[in-house]
This record gives structure tokens, C-alpha cells and sequence, in this order.
């Protein structure tokens, strides 16, 4: 059964629709990402979880209850933040001794649960340090500790881990997992990082411009994006343009092997989306069966994957990408003539709009 | 030896600023804290003693008060709408408005300042006598500018801007994640402001508070065109020595002025102390 | 972020228009009236064929013009040294800075008056008085300037200027002051707006400045009373915009009272 429910929200702000109808459900113990560029709507949509801001229309239930009208501080909702919101004149304990507090819970259990909590994220040993006194990373995981001091229904996190170092934060995301795993509390999770929103959840939402445009599992929002835009925003890969034709798509005199392209009447126009990883690159004389002629302008070194930049032979900028094992890269160049090909079925095949 | 005189050159400057500072400021405050204990004959304490006298006892408590008041309206008005103008809704032109009126407000004092409110409120002011057409005979139901009271109020004129001024980048500090994760947790309004909000802003709070009282405590030309020397304050008690308006020794208006040396250090010295611990977790 | 303001704001404000404003208008209401149920510019006719007037703010101006003159030889060159030279003697200025807090302008003027009872020709003539305006003015000054000099690199700028074979002088003419201008003027500005309000000194060591003479005319005379205060309001509010104008700076904006 859901636990949080979002139920056709809408919200503007001075006339600007930031939110068109959004709908959405958590079931108990579940993270779901909110991903999407900035400005569409996420974080908004977070506030309204939380009670900061009230839609315009539609509806919030909290265990089935009605709770769209009801002010933040009685919601249940542990909240946080992206930076800076540690009270500064409190240490780490009186910080995450601060909800209870408020809450008249008695002074033992504050003291028990910031304990706890403190331990639990992995900051036993600086209790009495204040927030000037941490680094971003452990001033986030006082926040946490913080939110989950309330014993929240959900946990809310709003691009949590945007201001830290790219090595903290990959760090501190596997944190927020295993601790969220452990509590087993429902918790949302607002980002504009892909990678971090694949890596973490238990389903991805997509927005854009205020519209939910998928809810999904991370695997099935890479593999199968429900439409351009998350194709786009998702991963790597090419992006062609071109008209259905049988189980390919034709881009002027080139056609692409595309089985998916068949589900598409004839002559409609459609783009086709290739991950990296489905191309193969053959350096040889004589072309595989159904390749592609293509010149290499640009090589990425990521460690054991080399990413090559290809222009496809007859398709005027046209641009593709293959990952190629580095040990197997070694003769690769920019200028280099190659055959590009893939598995017809690896593409996905879209209606253009 | 041009490369030395170039070298010395700057070392000149400094030590003529030291030296003025010294002959100008330090000397007359130590020959002031001397005279104070000094008399014809020798070291005395007659003129400390005279402090206690009626008279001055009086000037030091009304100095105190008025300083204290002036400072306490000073610090809650000007902290008041200087937060009401950093709220979202607040109108941006108000607010600049408001901020550029505070800086000329903040130097509008002395006697000018004694004038308006001369013109205003005073016993032939415009406004005293608008209010007296309408039955509300201000100065009857016990108000009157030239008192305690009138001038703290005289003085908020220019206490309040000031400290809208100080506080301002105080205020703006203040974080509105804070705000939002108290709500979050659950804490109401008021406890965001007991818990949160006022203890961030003690140190500054603290500084402004002390900061106004050194500014009304030191007020001369507005409490001697008010009130003429009705109400006795120090700094007019001074004045009427040095000038020979009492039949008194200089050495008691030295022994004045040390007083309110002595005063003003203690203030500073509680609040550096105050400052420290308030600042705990800022350091 | 609801776009409402709460009660207690909107009667913060209105209060505070209130209070700022009734003064200012019933003041110009005052000063424009001549008896009786008659309204007109008497007053301030009466105060331009005032000789006195002109004679009296003219000394305030040229006192101005004496105590910003002084701080630029005394406090502007010895300040740069200190923050280019000599970092440790900063904490002694600071609380140079800070002793005019300590001692009210009225101590001074009892310790000066005390300790100074000549030459004629320093404390006889008007000119004395920059001496006091000098420690008055002292706080803001230094702060103005301190912020000053903190936005720019002096070390820099002055190494740079040496190295191309600047002397001293020319480094500080063509390199320190231009890069300094906006903290100077506002520096010069607030001494403006304190030396033309101050009081304390020129009465008690009976000089006829313009605050006196506001206070002179004052004690006889209501309406021109009024008229003077709100001239002087139009001073203060010029020389402020000024400030305000030139600095981006945060300087603290105090007066003397």
C-alpha cells in the first residue's frame, strides 16, 4: 500500500505553471529519485511533500490521509537540506536533539536517539563539535541524523549531496542507502544527477517543465526510456533523426538497423537512440555484415573503457559514440577509417515530436 | 643617504599618528582620570567622593537610564523593522528607501534634531497643539518631551535607524534553511526565534546593544537644546563646570569625565566577556 | 515562501514611516509658519539675510575641509604602512580607532581644556577645534578606509609600482589614492556630516560653528528654529547620498550625538 501519495498537483508561481499535474506513490520503505534539470518542478514538488508550499490543486495523503492543508511542523516529515542547514549555534548533538526536543519527547530519549543516530552515521566521535567545526560531508550527515531523529514517516532529501566533492559524495550516497535500508524509512530523494538518482533508488521519477515523464526502475529508465526527453537526459549515446522503414531507420540514403523501427508505419518520423555500449568498431578492410562506414574524431580515456566520437559516413554531423575496452583501443586515432555496427534489436526507436 | 630617509619616510607618518593620538587623546584622557584624584595639596579622593553627592548621583543614574532606554527602544525598533524589511513580501524600493533615510537619519542628531522635535511635540509644538484641537492633551495626561522619557524618545530617532543599519547584515545572515528545517522538525515560530534565531543573533544584538548606549550615553547637544538643563546628565554637568556655569573646582568636572570613562569600559569589558560566550560556536 | 507579510511586520513599518516622517512634516509645517493663522517663507527669508548664517556655516564648511585635510596626512599614509609593513601594529590601531567610543567627546574636551591651556595661536582660534573632530570623526574614518584597503591588493599595486621604479611618493599620487578613492571620499563624506553636526566642542570652547549658531538662533527665534533643522536634515541627507553613491563599501554610517 502507498504510504506517501501526490495526487494530481498542480502549482504556479506569479502565473508560471511549475507543476502541471503531477501524480505519484511511494510504498512503504521505498526510495524513489526525483530527477530532472533544474527549474522543473522537483524541488517544488518536495516542498509540497513537506508543507513549505501549497498546490494550487490536488492532493497529499499520508497513509491514506488527507494531508495537503496541514502545516509542516505537524507533518512527520524528517527534511534534508542541501547545505547550511545545520543550526550553527547547537553541536551536533543539540542539532539532532532538536526535533525530539520541540516535540516535548523526554530528555533520556533525545539524548539515546541522538546517540544513535550520531553513531549511526558514522559520527560517534565528534558529538560536541559544532557544524563550523565539520566538513560539508559530515555537516550532511548530522542533517541526516537530524532528520531521522523524529523517527519521520518519510524522509525527504533535496539534492543532499550537491555541494560536496565528487569523492564524498559518491561515498555518502552509498551512506544514505544502506542507512535508509536499515531504517526502512520511505524516503525521497531529489536530484539533477543522474548518476546519483540510477545509483540509489528503488525507482526514478523523471520530470521536466512540471511533468512527471516516467516512474520507473533505474534499470528500465536506461534501457527503455518512455519517451525523447529521458532518452536524452539518461546516459550517453547517439541521437538520430530519420523516417521508419521496416526494421531499420533511414537517415537520407543511410539506413540504420533498427528491429524496433517496425513498429513504426512506414515513412514516420522517428529518432533512434544508441547507448555506447551496443557499438562495435571493426578497424578491418572488408566490412562486417550490415556496418556502417565511419571516421573516428575523438577519443575519451575513462580507465578500462575508451569512448570514441564517430561521424557516420552520408549522415552530414552526425555524431555516435562506442565504448571500447581500453587494451583493445591502442591502434584507435582521430582520422582512423572503421566499421560501425550493432545488434538490430540494441536501438530504441521513438515517434519523433 | 636618500635610500635610508626612504625607508624612514614611512615610519615618519606612523609615528606622526602616534604621536597626535598620544598628545590629543591619550594625554587629556589620563590628565582627566589624574585630576580626578589630584587636588592642590595631593592625591584626594574629595572629588570622587563629590560624585556621590545628590546632584551628581542623579546625573549618573539619569545618564544611565536614558542610555540604557534609548539603547534597549533602540535595539528592539530598529531590529524590528529592519526584519520586517528583509521579509520576502517587503516591497524593494521601501526597503532601499528605508535604508538611505536610516543613514541620514542616524546622523541627524544633536541640535537640529532637539529642534524638530522642539517644533513637534513640545509644549507650543504643531502636533501638540493638532492633537490638543482633537481633546487629546498630551502634556495633561502626563507626557512632556523635556523629561526622561521625551528624550529617549528624541534619541530613537536616530537610535532606531542606526541600528536598522547594524543589524541589517546581521539579519540577512540568517539562513532560510534554518528556518525551514525547524519548521520541518517541528518547532513553531517561536521556538525557532528561542532556540534558533535569537541565539545566532545574541553576539550581534549584544555588540548593537552596546554600541547605542555609548552613542546615547555620549549625547550632548541634544539633551542641552531639549532640555536646557532641566534633567541633569552628565555630559551637561560636565559642560556646566567647564564653563563656569557652577561655582565648582575643574578637578570635579575631570572627576565626571573619568566617570564616564570608567563607565564606558565597564560597559565594554562586560561586553567583551558577554561576547565571548555568547560566540561560543563561532569558534 | 508566501509573499504576505505578517501583521507584526506591516505594523513594524508603518510605525516606523510614522515616526521617521511626523517630525520631518510637522517640523516644515512649523518653520513655514508666521503668526497667527498666516503661512509663508519668513523664516527662511529672515535666515538667508542673516550675515551670521553664511558666516557660521562657511567655518563649519572650512573646519570640514581642515579635519579631512589632517586625516589624509595622518591617518591615510600611516594606515597603509601599518597594513603594508607592519601587520602586527594593526591591533593598536583598531583600538585607537576605538578609543573615542571610550571617551566621550565631552571628556575630552574637560582633558584638552585641562591639559591645554596654551598657545594662543592653537586654542584661541577656531582651528583648534580640528584636533577633536579629528578623534570624532577617528571611528568612522578608519573604518571607511580599512574597507577600503582590505578590497584592494596594496602589497601588489605597491610592489608592482616599485619594481617599475616608483618612488614612494609617486606610489602613493599615482597608484594607493586613485585606488582608494571610493573609501577616501566616503571616508571624507562622514567627516563631512559629523563636523558640520558637532556641537560639544564648539560650545563649550565657544566657537561660533553652525550647530551653535542653530542653537544661538534657536533659543530666540522658533521658526527659524525649525527652518535650520530641516536645512541641516538636507546637509546631512546630501553629504549621505554622497556616501551612499560612491560606496559600494559597507561602511558603518554613525554620527555623533
Amino acid at each position: 500500500m502507498a504510504v506517501v501519495a501526490l495526487q494530481a498537483i498542480r502549482k504556479s508561481f506569479g502565473g508560471r505553471p511549475v507543476l502541471a499535474g503531477i501524480d505519484i506513490a511511494l510504498a512503504q520503505g521505498e526510495l524513489v529519485s526525483l530527477l530532472g534539470p533544474s527549474g522543473c518542478g522537483k524541488t517544488t514538488l518536495l516542498r509540497i511533500l513537506a508543507g513549505f508550499e501549497r498546490p494550487d490543486a490536488g492532493t497529499v495523503r499520508l497513509d491514506g490521509r488527507d494531508i495537503t492543508a496541514l502545516a509542516a511542523n505537524r507533518r512527520n516529515m524528517g527534511m534534508v537540506f542541501q547545505s547550511y542547514s545545520l543550526f550553527p549555534n547547537l553541536d551536533a548533538t543539540d542539532n539532532v536533539r532538536f526535533g525530539p526536543r520541540v516535540r516535548g519527547v523526554p530528555r533520556a530519549e533525545q539524548s539515546r536517539r541522538a546517540e544513535h543516530l550520531l553513531e549511526l552515521v558514522g559520527l560517534g566521535g565528534h558529538r560536541h563539535k559544532f557544524p563550523h567545526q565539520l566538513s560539508g560531508g559530515q555537516q550532511q550527515r548530522v542533517a541526516l541524523a537530524r532528520a531521522l531523529a523524529v523517527q519521520p514517516d518519510v524522509l525527504l532529501l533535496d539534492e543532499p549531496l550537491s555541494a560536496l566533492d565528487a569523492k564524498v559524495r559518491a561515498q555518502l550516497r552509498s551512506e544514505i542507502r544502506r542507512i535508509q535500508r536499515e531504517t526502512g524509512v520511505t524516503t525521497v530523494f531529489v536530484t539533477h544527477d543522474q548518476e546519483e538518482a540510477l545509483s540509489i533508488s528503488d525507482r526514478v521519477a523523471v520530470m521536466n517543465e512540471g511533468r512527471m515523464l516516467q516512474v520507473a526502475s533505474p534499470a528500465a529508465i536506461y534501457r527503455e526510456p518512455a519517451d525523447a526527453f529521458v532518452a536524452r537526459f539518461i546516459g550517453a549515446g547517439a541521437v538520430l533523426s530519420g523516417r521508419a522503414d521496416g526494421p531499420a531507420v533511414r537517415v537520407g540514403a543511410v539506413a540504420l538497423p533498427a528491429a524496433a523501427a517496425a513498429g513504426h508505419p512506414a515513412g514516420t518520423a522517428v529518432e533512434l537512440f544508441l547507448r555506447p555500449e551496443h557499438v562495435r568498431l571493426d578497424p578491418a578492410a572488408t566490412p562486417p555484415s550490415g556496418a556502417l562506414a565511419a571516421e573516428i574524431r575523438e577519443l575519451t580515456f575513462f580507465g578500462s573503457l575508451t569512448r570514441v566520437r564517430l561521424a557516420l559516413d552520408g549522415i552530414a554531423d552526425s555524431e555516435a559514440w562506442a565504448d571500447v575496452a581500453s587494451d583493445r583501443a591502442d591502434g584507435f586515432q582521430p582520422g582512423l577509417r572503421v566499421w560501425a555496427s550493432w545488434d538490430a534489436a540494441a536501438p530504441r526507436v521513438l515517434a519523433r515530436v | 643617504m636618500p635610500a635610508l630617509l626612504a625607508r624612514a619616510v614611512p615610519w615618519l607618518f606612523v609615528a606622526a599618528f602616534l604621536a597626535f593620538v598620544a598628545a590629543f587623546m591619550l594625554a587629556p584622557m589620563v590628565t582627566v582620570l589624574v585630576q580626578a584624584v589630584w587636588g592642590d595639596h595631593g592625591p584626594t579622593l574629595a572629588y570622587v567622593r563629590q560624585l556621590g553627592e545628590y546632584r551628581y548621583a542623579t546625573a549618573f543614574a539619569n545618564s544611565l537610564i536614558l542610555s540604557a532606554a534609548a539603547a534597549a527602544v533602540g535595539v528592539v525598533g530598529g531590529g524590528l523593522l529592519a526584519y520586517a524589511l528583509l521579509r520576502p513580501g517587503a516591497p524593494g524600493w521601501l526597503r532601499s528607501a528605508m535604508t538611505s533615510f536610516s543613514a541620514v537619519a542616524a546622523n541627524f542628531a544633536g541640535v537640529p534634531l532637539a529642534f524638530a522635535f522642539i517644533s513637534t511635540l513640545g509644549t507650543l509644538g504643531l502636533l501638540t497643539a493638532q492633537l490638543k484641537r482633537l481633546g487629546i492633551d498630551i502634556y495633561g495626561l502626563g507626557f512632556s518631551l523635556y523629561s526622561l522619557g521625551g528624550l529617549t524618545l528624541t534619541y530613537a530617532y536616530f537610535q532606531v535607524p542606526l541600528m536598522l543599519i547594524i543589524i541589517t547584515p546581521a539579519l540577512r545572515g540568517l539562513r532560510a534553511e534554518w528556518r525551514d528545517a525547524a519548521e520541518n522538525l517541528g518547532a513553531t515560530v517561536w521556538q525557532y526565534w528561542w532556540r534558533v534565531g535569537l541565539p545566532v543573533l545574541w553576539p550581534s544584538l549584544l555588540a548593537a546593544f552596546v554600541l547605542l548606549f555609548g552613542n546615547a550615553f555620549s549625547a550632548y547637544a541634544t539633551p542641552y537644546a531639549l532640555t536646557a538643563g532641566n534633567i541633569q546628565l552628565v555630559p551637561t554637568e560636565i559642560s556646566n563646570v567647564l564653563s563656569g556655569n557652577v561655582m565648582e573646582s575643574p578637578q570635579l568636572g575631570a572627576a565626571l569625565a573619568a566617570g564616564m570613562i570608567v563607565v564606558m569600559t565597564a560597559v565594554l569589558l562586560v561586553y567583551w566577556l558577554a561576547a565571548r560566550k555568547a560566540a561560543r560556536w563561532r569558534r | 515562501m508566501s509573499a504576505r507579510l505578517g501583521p507584526v511586520a506591516v505594523l513594524a513599518i508603518v510605525l516606523g514611516i510614522v515616526f521617521f516622517l511626523t517630525p520631518l512634516i510637522v517640523t516644515f509645517a512649523f518653520s513655514l509658519w508666521e503668526g497667527g493663522d498666516r503661512y509663508g517663507f519668513a523664516a527662511y527669508r529672515s535666515l538667508v539675510g542673516d550675515p551670521d548664517l553664511w558666516a557660521s556655516l562657511l567655518l563649519s564648511l572650512r573646519l570640514a575641509a581642515e579635519t579631512m585635510l589632517l586625516g589624509m596626512v595622518l591617518l591615510v599614509p600611516s594606515m597603509i604602512f601599518v597594513h603594508l609593513k607592519a601587520p602586527g601594529l594593526k591591533p593598536l590601531f583598531e583600538f585607537i580607532a576605538a578609543l573615542p567610543f571610550v571617551v566621550p567627546a565631552i571628556a575630552l574636551v574637560a582633558g584638552l581644556s585641562a591639559l591645554y591651556t596654551g598657545p594662543a595661536w592653537l586654542i584661541g582660534t577656531p582651528n583648534y577645534l580640528v584636533i577633536p573632530y579629528f578623534f570624532l570623526a577617528l571611528p568612522y574614518a578608519y573604518r571607511a578606509i580599512d574597507v577600503g584597503l582590505s578590497a584592494i591588493d596594496v602589497r601588489t599595486l605597491t610592489d608592482a609600482a616599485h619594481s617599475l621604479g616608483a618612488g614612494w611618493g609617486q606610489v602613493f599620487r599615482l597608484v594607493l589614492l586613485p585606488n582608494l578613492s571610493t573609501a577616501l571620499l566616503g571616508a571624507t563624506l562622514l567627516t563631512l556630516t559629523i563636523v558640520m553636526g558637532e556641537f560639544t566642542f564648539a560650545s563649550v570652547l565657544l566657537f561660533k560653528t553652525f550647530a551653535v549658531y542653530i542653537n544661538d538662533t534657536g533659543s530666540s527665534k522658533v521658526t527659524e528654529a525649525a527652518a535650520l533643522s530641516l536645512l541641516s536634515f538636507v546637509i546631512t541627507w546630501a553629504a549621505m547620498l554622497g556616501v551612499l553613491l560612491t560606496g559600494r563599501n559597507t561602511t558603518d554610517l554613525g554620527g555623533t550625538h
